[in-house]
């Protein structure tokens, strides 16, 4: 009658929110702030170690009819989301103490945040989806808007709720669209459904992909739905904004991937037609506004949009090889950017807010393994060769031009040339200009950490490409 | 898939709606066409129970309340739950019973938190 629940599958989520859950209320007996940090990572490595010791005793499958999976995929993107949660935490660690934030409330939205990420990751139902979006914005919400006193983090808070709530609409007719088209949320049988309607029904359902693509597209910050993201990365605290850049974003395209992918797999071509144009304006538009900006969490906003744009070109070609690469892609720029945020992260001192552009000159002169890892941040993000983030756009680029997207190929590839002159202008303050008053940074233990991990796997991945493409590519088959 | 699904038993719930709209305009409409009006000053000033309204109204609270308020709603919730709850105590048994700590547990978890973030002191 009632189907056995098989809650291992559910085990990596239900650790993360318990780990949260008991982060909340210990904050409250203990002293020492940090430890309520600690229990968050260990909580995060327990979960990442069942999700994988899971995956390899092929306890892969589904539970609760079909809603929620364990498979390659969701692990993938886990895999990101993980990364992207312990190092936020890492970097966190001392700037919240600066910033004044007070750290159970701050640590568990965190670790809700994350399981929001993974239950979207591990969706195969419209409903479920829906919950992990809004269990993942909704922490990202009250996580913009921590430092209560700060006004640009209020503005960040309410901007970013509002759109968020636009585009949870759109979701949301987009499902509602889907089900009175198919009579299904579940994400195989809309697919299955869209197979036996006709041509006729299947043009009718692409009403609801303009829906999702949008819903998405707000998300991932694809260009029209892009206005939210500077004003929201720059008034949040940095170490929100290094999460928000990189986890969510990843969640956004896992569900995205998995909506376009799995459920409309059979209109590809309609919604690769929606995607592309949008595609190469996200890339120019995020570029070129990036050139104008002096703050540079600003700055590192604009070319997250630039680089959702050379995200979304992996959906184009509609072969798993393309999504292999731009999973992979994403990878690439999650550990890169939280890099390069870490080096933000350490900027912020007492009295000092160390988000002008100004503020790095002469950087080199004092701290020179900083501005020297900067430099492999800022390389890696424009794409230089010997470093991962070449890699990752030339994987994109090499399953375009395959699929025949030779022109905007060639579009991408001089916004990348313009994209350089941002992200080099960092180093050029670094490395060319006199301080005013050159200071020596103190860099916690925790933040040379992440320096360390992100600084090496930079390097690693661009040396050995073919190592995380081999994992993408069997993460999608399994 | 046929395209021609009309919802006919939701009838009744849409000639209800069309009625109670009808009857609450219908009220007002009715209302505004019989009276008398005769405005003065002393009869548009907002009715104080007698005072003489001082101030505007729209004036801001101290955020304390709003506190007080939430944690009296999630409390006075509970207590609506537990009255069902007790009178129906002997047939509901253990499960009514384990079933019913846990949500008091939850709630107390809760306040427990609330009480120790200062939300009910009130300076």
């Amino acid at each position: 009658m009632f189907e056995t629940i098989n809650m291992k599958i559910l085990l990596p989520e239900l650790i993360l929110i318990c780990t949260g859950l008991a982060v909340i209320l210990l904050d409250l007996v203990l002293r020492k702030k940090e430890t309520v940090a600690f229990i968050g990572v260990a909580g995060a490595l327990l979960s990442a170690y069942y999700n994988f010791s899971l995956m390899s005793l092929g306890w892969s499958g589904a539970v609760f009819q079909n809603m929620f999976v364990l498979d390659g995929y969701s692990s993938f993107f886990k895999l990101i989301f993980y990364i992207s949660l312990i190092i936020t935490i890492f970097i966190s660690l001392n700037y919240i103490k600066t910033e004044r934030v007070s750290s159970g409330e701050y640590y568990s939205l965190l670790l809700f945040s994350a399981s929001g990420m993974m239950i979207m990751a591990g969706a195969a139902d419209f409903m479920v989806l829906y919950l992990g979006i809004e269990l993942m914005s909704l922490s990202l919400y009250i996580l913009a808007g921590i430092m209560r006193e700060r006004r640009t983090s209020n503005e960040a808070a309410i901007k970013y709720f509002f759109l968020g709530a636009f585009s949870s609409a759109f979701l949301l007719f987009g499902i509602s669209l889907t089900y009175g088209l198919t009579g299904t949320t579940s994400i195989i049988e809309v697919a299955e459904a869209l197979n036996r309607l006709g041509p006729a029904g299947r043009n009718i359902t692409l009403i609801a992909v303009i829906f999702f693509v949008t819903a998405f597209g707000f998300k991932v910050a694809l260009v029209p739905f892009h206005m939210w993201a500077p004003d929201v990365y720059e008034g949040a605290p940095t170490s929100v904004t290094a999460f928000m850049s990189t986890g969510p974003k990843a969640a956004a395209f896992a569900v995205m991937g998995r909506v376009l992918f799995y459920a409309f797999g059979a209109l590809q071509l309609q919604w690769s037609a929606i995607i592309e144009p949008l595609s190469i304006v996200t890339i120019a538009v995020g570029s070129i506004l990036a050139l104008s900006q002096t703050n540079i969490k600003r700055m590192l906003a604009y070319s997250a949009i630039a680089h959702a744009g050379y995200a979304s070109i992996g959906f184009l070609p509609g072969t798993q090889e393309a999504f292999a690469a731009m999973i992979n892609y994403l990878m690439i720029y999650i550990i890169v950017n939280l890099g390069a945020f870490a080096v933000v992260v350490i900027m912020r001192r007492e009295g000092i807010m160390g988000e002008e552009l100004s503020d790095y000159s002469g950087l080199a002169k004092k701290n020179p393994l900083v501005a020297f890892l900067m430099l492999i941040f800022m390389f890696s993000l424009t794409g230089i060769p010997p470093l991962a983030g070449f890699i990752g756009k030339f994987y994109i680029f090499m399953g375009a031009v395959e699929a025949g997207y030779t022109k905007l190929v060639i579009a991408a590839v001089i916004f990348s040339a313009v994209s350089a002159f941002f992200y080099l202008r960092v180093v050029v303050y670094m490395y060319m200009k006199e301080a005013a008053e050159p200071s020596v940074l103190i860099v916690p233990h925790s933040v040379k950490l992440v320096l360390a991990f992100t600084s090496i796997m930079a390097i690693l991945l661009g040396i050995f490409p073919s190592v995380l493409l081999d994992f993408a590519r069997a993460s999608l088959l399994g | 898939m046929s395209g021609n699904y009309i919802p006919s038993h939701y009838l009744p719930v849409i000639s209800i709606l069309a009625f109670s709209v009808l009857v609450g305009l219908g009220a007002l409409i009715a209302g505004l066409l019989v009276r008398p009006r005769r405005p003065y000053e002393q009869k548009l000033a907002p009715y104080e129970s007698g005072n003489l309204p001082v101030g505007e109204p729209r004036y801001r609270f101290s955020v304390k309340f709003y506190i007080v308020a939430m944690l009296f709603v999630v409390f006075d919730v509970e207590a609506v739950f537990l009255y069902p709850w007790a009178v129906a105590y002997d047939r509901l048994g253990l499960f009514g019973f384990v079933e019913m700590m846990i949500f008091i547990v939850i709630l107390l978890v809760g306040y427990v938190y609330a009480w120790k973030k200062g939300a009910l002191t009130w300076e």
